[in-house]
């Protein structure tokens, strides 16, 4: 199953790498707008076409590349950096109090509808790209703490957790020098998860007018542009789709291919 | 199964609670006045205050709290600031988009999810299992909104079988509303029965490796007998949760893909009232979201404890 880590790898790839370019060049300047030459479909000078202000979309899909990393990326790091020390927490105080809380608290965001949630969030606070990251973000921590949490109870049981409790090593220190770094395969695995489901959720913010603001290009944002031109311009439509839909899917076959990859019993088991 | 059923009942009772207290908080420090809002920036001083005590802002948080909270016990969800019209009807109305839209796709979503699933764990590493599993990867990473754009832009525009938005209206007859909810429910399902499906298949697989089902087949059973009479059953579990799961997704989901097709459904209270600061009925609608969602997942736990005794000895 090598070919999901090379097929996803190499999406991840491009998509990163049009959004490293777009700092030091794009084909156009993506906020110039050129009324003369607008809705035009792919051609040798705009290989994407152009949108209904005659700006180039190729430029603004590499520029849109980046709202999209820069959401997912800081939404998938609330998500790592407050969910993954609750469920190690969790873990080392398994049973007790502390756990139940935890736990239940998860539970109880689970439990919210996510994108309503987010919306009423950017809605109240204002649209932007911050408030959407929160709003994702604040999704991630229960999935995180719930994958932290079930990784690390079956290694307390372990024999080198025991070693190291005989050492005098506190249950905190345990979980950074000892737990962590086993969960490092099963951790990296979600995130790249969790950073297709983030590049979903702010496209969809940003398609209802909630995400990344004017003139900050987004994907979502060109793809509620381009609605009501898709009868006229379909090509308006189709780029920044599949767009998503690459990187999305090239981030799941990602996070597939590093999951055998990485885990070696899975691929005894699988075949 | 009565004591796990008042269990589960308490802690959705304190979910719920909860839920309650986070919405109200979070629209009670929202910036902006509804008074304020409602009247223009040359309303007089003393006819805002008027407003204000009219609409009951003028209360403290905690009353308003409580009787927001008891009124929506005994249905009363209050008035609607933007229309003063009770909030209950408004929601009742749109409910009517909603609630079938979600169903529709749900209906859909397992009409494709099973036959994928079965298929491919049947074919197991085979070309059709590939196949499937391929088209599923592609149903997950596609954005519904997106592909409601281009269900409009080919059966509509293209096709014109279908119209590319609005609702007929169920008093035009089931088949012409149905018709116009075919398209928003068409987007909606096919990325979460991508998702069923996958969840099928592995639950199967999962199921066909147990040791009862060789004791099917070697007490005579054919494939498809063994199959039908203690596979499936066996991997509804894991299916039947995400299905409870997909429900909410859907009815809260709707919410984008109503959007796209103007839908005068829940969505698209949700995002009038918000661009209004008509928060009582922001409030109230998610609140009916969140409750639903509970309400699904309750059910699906007691459904679970139901179909396999095991986990009511767990807890």
């Amino acid at each position: 199953m090598r070919r999901n880590l090379i097929i996803g790898g190499a999406l991840s790839a491009l998509m990163v790498l049009a959004a490293l370019v777009s700092f030091v060049w794009t084909p156009f300047e993506h906020t110039a707008m050129d009324i003369p030459n607008k809705l035009q479909s792919p051609n040798f000078t705009h290989w994407l076409g152009t949108d209904h202000f005659g700006r180039d979309i190729f430029s603004m899909i590499m520029v849109g590349a980046r709202t999209s990393i820069a959401v997912a990326v800081v939404a998938v790091g609330i998500g790592v950096g407050l969910g993954v020390p609750l469920g190690l927490w969790a873990a080392a105080r398994q049973g007790g109090w502390v756990d139940e809380v935890i736990m239940r608290g998860n539970d109880l965001i689970f439990a919210f509808p996510s994108l309503v949630i987010a919306i009423l969030i950017t809605a109240i606070f204002g649209a932007g790209a911050v408030n959407a990251i929160i709003a994702i973000g604040i999704f991630n921590i229960p999935v995180f703490a719930r994958v932290t949490r079930g990784g690390a109870l079956p290694l307390w049981a372990r024999e080198f957790i025991l070693a190291a409790r005989v050492a005098g090593k506190g249950a905190a220190r345990i979980s950074v020098e000892h737990i962590l770094p086993n969960l490092a395969n099963l951790l990296i695995v979600q995130a790249t998860i969790q950073f297709s489901l983030g590049i979903l959720a702010e496209a969809a913010l940003s398609y209802v007018g909630l995400g990344a603001q004017p003139p900050t290009p987004s994907w979502g944002r060109m793809l509620a542009d381009a609605q009501t031109l898709v009868s006229i311009a379909p090509h308006m439509a189709l780029v920044p789709g599949f767009a998503i839909i690459l990187t999305v899917l090239g981030l799941n076959l990602l996070g597939d291919g590093l999951r055998d990859a990485l885990d070696p019993r899975l691929r005894v088991a699988r075949t | 199964m009565l004591r796990y059923t008042l269990k589960r009942l308490l802690s959705l009772l304190v979910s719920l609670a909860i839920a309650s207290l986070v919405i109200f908080v979070v629209i009670e420090v929202a910036p902006g006045d509804p008074a304020s809002f409602m009247l223009g920036i040359n309303a007089q001083e003393d006819t805002l205050a008027a407003l204000r005590a009219e609409l009951g802002l003028d209360q403290p948080k905690w009353q308003r709290y409580v009787s927001w909270v008891g009124g929506m016990v005994q249905g009363d969800f209050g008035m609607s600031y933007q229309y003063r019209t009770p909030v209950a009807e408004m929601i009742g109305d749109r409910l009517w988009v909603s609630l079938p839209l979600a169903l529709y796709a749900l209906t859909l979503s397992t009409l494709i999810a099973f036959p994928a699933g079965i298929y491919a764990a049947a074919r197991r590493g085979k070309p059709g299992d590939m196949g499937v599993m391929g088209a599923t990867q592609l149903g997950v990473a596609i954005p519904n909104f997106w592909f409601a754009m281009m269900l409009v832009l080919i059966f509509a525009i293209n096709l014109r079988w279908f119209s590319a938005g609005g609702f007929a209206g169920w008093d035009k007859g089931f088949f012409a509303a149905l018709k116009s909810l075919t398209l928003p429910a068409i987007a909606l399902a096919l990325p979460q029965a991508a998702i069923l499906a996958r969840v099928m298949r592995s639950a199967l697989l999962d199921v066909l490796g147990e040791d009862f089902m060789r004791t099917a087949r070697a007490k005579g059973l054919t494939r498809g007998q063994a199959l039908r009479r203690h596979g499936l059953r066996n991997a509804m579990i894991p299916v039947l949760t995400i299905l409870g799961l997909q429900f909410s997704f859907l009815l809260a989901g709707g919410i984008i893909i109503e959007q796209v097709f103007y839908l005068p459904g829940l969505g698209r209270l949700i995002f009038q009232s918000i661009s209004a600061r008509d928060l009582i009925v922001v409030e109230s609608v998610t609140m009916l979201l969140v409750f639903a969602v509970i309400l699904v997942n309750f059910a699906v736990d007691l459904a679970y404890a139901a179909v396999d005794p095991r986990l009511r000895a767990r807890t």
